[in-house]
C-alpha cells in the first residue's frame, strides 16, 4: 500500500478513514441506497490502492451530490449539472489528478446532460459514478429523465408518459470506454467494477440502481427499503458484455447488470499531446503533469 | 514575481483588442482557457489557441458557455490561472457558474466582449449593456472586480491587472471589453517578460489537517490550496464555515456572504481606477469607460471651444465603483455627464454617488454604433448652463 492510502483504526469503521467523519451524520434517508454506493467506492478506492492525495472528487446537486462533501479527498460541491465540466477543468488543469464524479441522475442526465455526452465523446480521463434513483429526491420526488414509463412521481401523478434515457447506451454511443449497470444489492460486484474503472483511463462510466423509500417507493406504493432490495434481487438480470440497446429499464421490469463495455481508447489529453507532438515536433511544450502553474 | 516568458511575445505589434487581451493573459501567465464561439469575442480564444500548445498552455472548446465557467473555476483549483472569453449572450450562461467561483473566492478571468442586446440582439456590433450584469449577474449578494480597456494596447495591459486582481482578492474578475476596441487595431507594445510583474497563487504554508480552507485569521482573504497536493479540503456553493463544509444558518450565512463582500468593499481604495483630465476648474465632469471614453474625449474639446470648463473621469476599473471621488466632484461641480452605449447603467451608479447634490445626465445610445460626438457636446454645454 501507498503512504497515501488510509487505515481505519481498530475502533473504527473500516471506511472511517476515507469520509468526513467530523460530518457525520449524513443527510440520507434510512434505507437510502447511496450510503451503499459510497461503501462501495471507499472499498474499491483502499483496494485499487491508489494515492489518495491525487484522486479529487467532484458532485453537482441533489442527494447523491452530497457524495463529494462526505470524501476524505479533494472535494468539490460544485453547481448543479455541472460536477463533469468542473472536474474537466480539474484534469486539464493538473493532469496528475485522477479526478472522480459521483452525481445523481437528475444531475448528471437531466440538466447535465450535454456535459455528460461531450465528456464522453472527447473520452475525458474521469470515472463517473451516476446513482439513479429514477427520481428528483432532494426536492420531492419529481420526474427524473431516468423515471420508467407509468411509474408515478410528484409531477406526474398519473404515470409518467416520457420515455426515459438508457443510459448505459447514451455512454456507450457517444464513446465510454467503460460502462457498467449494477444496483445497491450487488454490493461485491459493484466494489469490483469499481476497483477495474478506478485502474481504467478514459470516460468510464458506472450507474448504480438504488433504491429511494421516502418518495420513489412510496409514490409507487412499492413498499419500504426491504422491498426494493427484494425486488433487485428477483429482478437483476446479469449480462456481461450484452448489447447496451437492450438495457432499458421498464417500470418494475427487468434490471439488466454487468459489465457492458470496456475498450481501450486514447483520452482527450493522450490525442492532444500525441497530435501536438506529431505537428509541432519539438516546439510544443506540453502542461507539466503537476500544472500550469507559477513557481517562485 | 516575474512572469513566465514562454507567454510573452516580446515587440510592437498591430493587434486588435481581442488579439491583445489573449496576449495580455498569456503574458499574465494563462494557462488554461475553456471557452465557447462567439462574436465579437472568439479571436481571443482563437489567438490563444493558436500560441497555447508552445507555452504549456491548455484550450478546450467546451459544448456550451456553463461548461467552459464550471471548467475554468475547476482548473483554477489546480493553481493553473484560468479565463474564459465570451459575449454577452454566453455571458448570461456563465452567470450560474460565475456565481460558484464567487462563493468558492476561486480566482479567475471572465472576457466579455460587448455587443448590443438583449438576446442575441446586435452579434457583431458594439454594446456596453453587460455593465449592471458584470455587477449582478448571478443570484445572490457577491462582490466582482470588473475593467474596461480603451484601447488594445490598454486591452493587453488590463489583462495582466485583470490576473493579479484575481489572485490577490480571490474572485473572477470581469473584464469587460466592446465590439469597438475588441476589433480595433492599433499599436500594441508587449514588454519584455522581466518587465511584467504578476502576483503568483496565495499558496498556505499550513500542513494537511491543520490548514481550513476558509480561516483568515483577520485578513480579508483566505490562502489557498491545490488539488492534488495531500490537503483533502472541502469546498462547496452552499453557505460554509472556515471547514468549507456547509452550515445552514442566519450566522453562518452572515459570516460568508459578509466576508466575501468585505474582501472587496474594504480594500475598494485599492482596487478602483480611474484617470481625470482638466478637472482643476471643470464645471461639468464626463465620466465614460471603454470605446465611449474616446468617442467622449471629442465631444469634450468641441464642449472647451465653446468655452465650457469640462473635466473627464474615465474608469478604468468601472466595479467596484470609485464612489469617494464622484461624491467629491459632487460637492463642487454643476453636473455630471455619463455617455455609454446602453440606456442608462453606470449613469444610476453616478447618481447614486452624488447623492443629490449635482445632476447626472445620461447620453444613452441603444447599440450598434458609437456616440456622435456632437450630441455629447451639446449635454455638456447644456449641463454646463
Amino acid at each position: 500500500m501507498s503512504a497515501a492510502t488510509a487505515h481505519p483504526r481498530p475502533d473504527e469503521h473500516p471506511i472511517a478513514p476515507y469520509l468526513r467523519m467530523d460530518r457525520m451524520p449524513h443527510i440520507w434517508c434510512p434505507t437510502c441506497g447511496i450510503g451503499t454506493v459510497v461503501k462501495c467506492f471507499a472499498t474499491a478506492l483502499e483496494e485499487a490502492d491508489v494515492d489518495l492525495d491525487k484522486v479529487a472528487i467532484t458532485s453537482g446537486i441533489g442527494c447523491t451530490g452530497r457524495v463529494a462533501g462526505y470524501m476524505k479527498l479533494d472535494a468539490f460541491h460544485t453547481t448543479h449539472g455541472r460536477a463533469i465540466p468542473f472536474a474537466t477543468g480539474l484534469k486539464l488543469g493538473r493532469p496528475e489528478l485522477q479526478v472522480v464524479v459521483f452525481s445523481g441522475d437528475g444531475d448528471l442526465a437531466g440538466i447535465g446532460g450535454n456535459h455528460f455526452i461531450h465528456a464522453a465523446r472527447r473520452n475525458m480521463d474521469m470515472l463517473v459514478i451516476l446513482v439513479n434513483n429514477f427520481i428528483y429526491g432532494m426536492t420531492g420526488g419529481q420526474n427524473a429523465p431516468t423515471t420508467p414509463i407509468t411509474a408515478r412521481s410528484s409531477t406526474m401523478p398519473f404515470g409518467n408518459f416520457e420515455r426515459p434515457f438508457n443510459l448505459p447506451h447514451l455512454a456507450a454511443s457517444c464513446g465510454a470506454t467503460f460502462v457498467s449497470r449494477w444496483t445497491c444489492l450487488h454490493i461485491r460486484r459493484l466494489t469490483k467494477c469499481m476497483r477495474m474503472a478506478i485502474r481504467k483511463k478514459g470516460f468510464r462510466f458506472i450507474e448504480v440502481i438504488a433504491p429511494c423509500a421516502t418518495l420513489y417507493a412510496r409514490l409507487n406504493r412499492l413498499g419500504g427499503g426491504l422491498e426494493l432490495m427484494r425486488f433487485y434481487h428477483d429482478n437483476a438480470e446479469i449480462r456481461h458484455g450484452i448489447d447496451t440497446r437492450e438495457v432499458d429499464i421498464g417500470y418494475q421490469d427487468t434490471i439488466v447488470c454487468g459489465n457492458f463495455v470496456d475498450d481501450e481508447r486514447p483520452t482527450f489529453l493522450d490525442m492532444m499531446t500525441s497530435h501536438y507532438e506529431e505537428v509541432l515536433g519539438e516546439r510544443y511544450v506540453p502542461m507539466p503533469p503537476e500544472g500550469g502553474w507559477l513557481h517562485d | 514575481m516575474k512572469t513566465d516568458p514562454k507567454g510573452v511575445l516580446t515587440g510592437v505589434h498591430y493587434l486588435d483588442g481581442d488579439y491583445a487581451c489573449g496576449e495580455g493573459a498569456m503574458a499574465a501567465g494563462c494557462r488554461f482557457v475553456a471557452g465557447y464561439p462567439i462574436t465579437p469575442s472568439t479571436e481571443v480564444v482563437e489567438r490563444i489557441s493558436q500560441r497555447f500548445p508552445m507555452m504549456g498552455g491548455t484550450f478546450i472548446q467546451m459544448e456550451d458557455e456553463l461548461g467552459s465557467m464550471a471548467a475554468v473555476a475547476g482548473a483554477a483549483w489546480t493553481g493553473t490561472k484560468s479565463m474564459t472569453v465570451t459575449s454577452g449572450p454566453g455571458f448570461s450562461l456563465m452567470m450560474e457558474n460565475i456565481g460558484l467561483a464567487a462563493m468558492m473566492e476561486t480566482p479567475c478571468v471572465v472576457v466579455n466582449v460587448q455587443r448590443g442586446g438583449p438576446s442575441t440582439g446586435l452579434p457583431t456590433m458594439v454594446g456596453q449593456a453587460d455593465m449592471m450584469q458584470a455587477r449582478w449577474g448571478s443570484h445572490g449578494d457577491y462582490q466582482v472586480i470588473a475593467l474596461s480597456p480603451q484601447s488594445p494596447q490598454e486591452s493587453f495591459d488590463l489583462a495582466i491587472d485583470a490576473f493579479n486582481l484575481a489572485e490577490i482578492y480571490r474572485v473572477p474578475v470581469m473584464f469587460m471589453m466592446d465590439e469597438c476596441v475588441g476589433h480595433m487595431t492599433e499599436k500594441v507594445v508587449i514588454p519584455e517578460p522581466d518587465e511584467i510583474d504578476i502576483v503568483p497563487r496565495t499558496l498556505s504554508d499550513k500542513k494537511p489537517g491543520e490548514y481550513l480552507p476558509y480561516e483568515v485569521n483577520g485578513r480579508p482573504v483566505p490562502d489557498m490550496v491545490r488539488a492534488g497536493d495531500g490537503y483533502r479540503f472541502h469546498t462547496t456553493g452552499l453557505t460554509h464555515d472556515e471547514r468549507g463544509y456547509p452550515v445552514m444558518s442566519a450566522e453562518c450565512q452572515q459570516l460568508n456572504v459578509g466576508r466575501i463582500l468585505n474582501k472587496i468593499r474594504l480594500n475598494v481604495d485599492d482596487i478602483v481606477r480611474f484617470e481625470e483630465e482638466g478637472m482643476d476648474d471643470a464645471e461639468v465632469v464626463v465620466v465614460a469607460y471603454g470605446i465611449t471614453a474616446r468617442v467622449a474625449r471629442m465631444g469634450i474639446e468641441l464642449a472647451r471651444k465653446k468655452g465650457v470648463k469640462v473635466g473627464f473621469l474615465r474608469l478604468v476599473v468601472v466595479w467596484p465603483f470609485p464612489e469617494k471621488r464622484i461624491r467629491e466632484l459632487a460637492d463642487r461641480i454643476a453636473a455630471f455627464v455619463v455617455p455609454e452605449i446602453n440606456m442608462g447603467q453606470m449613469v444610476l451608479e453616478v447618481e447614486r454617488c452624488t447623492g443629490g447634490k449635482a445632476p447626472a445626465v445620461h447620453v444613452p445610445h441603444a447599440g450598434g454604433g458609437v456616440h456622435d460626438p456632437g450630441a455629447i457636446c451639446n449635454e455638456i454645454v447644456e449641463a454646463a448652463r
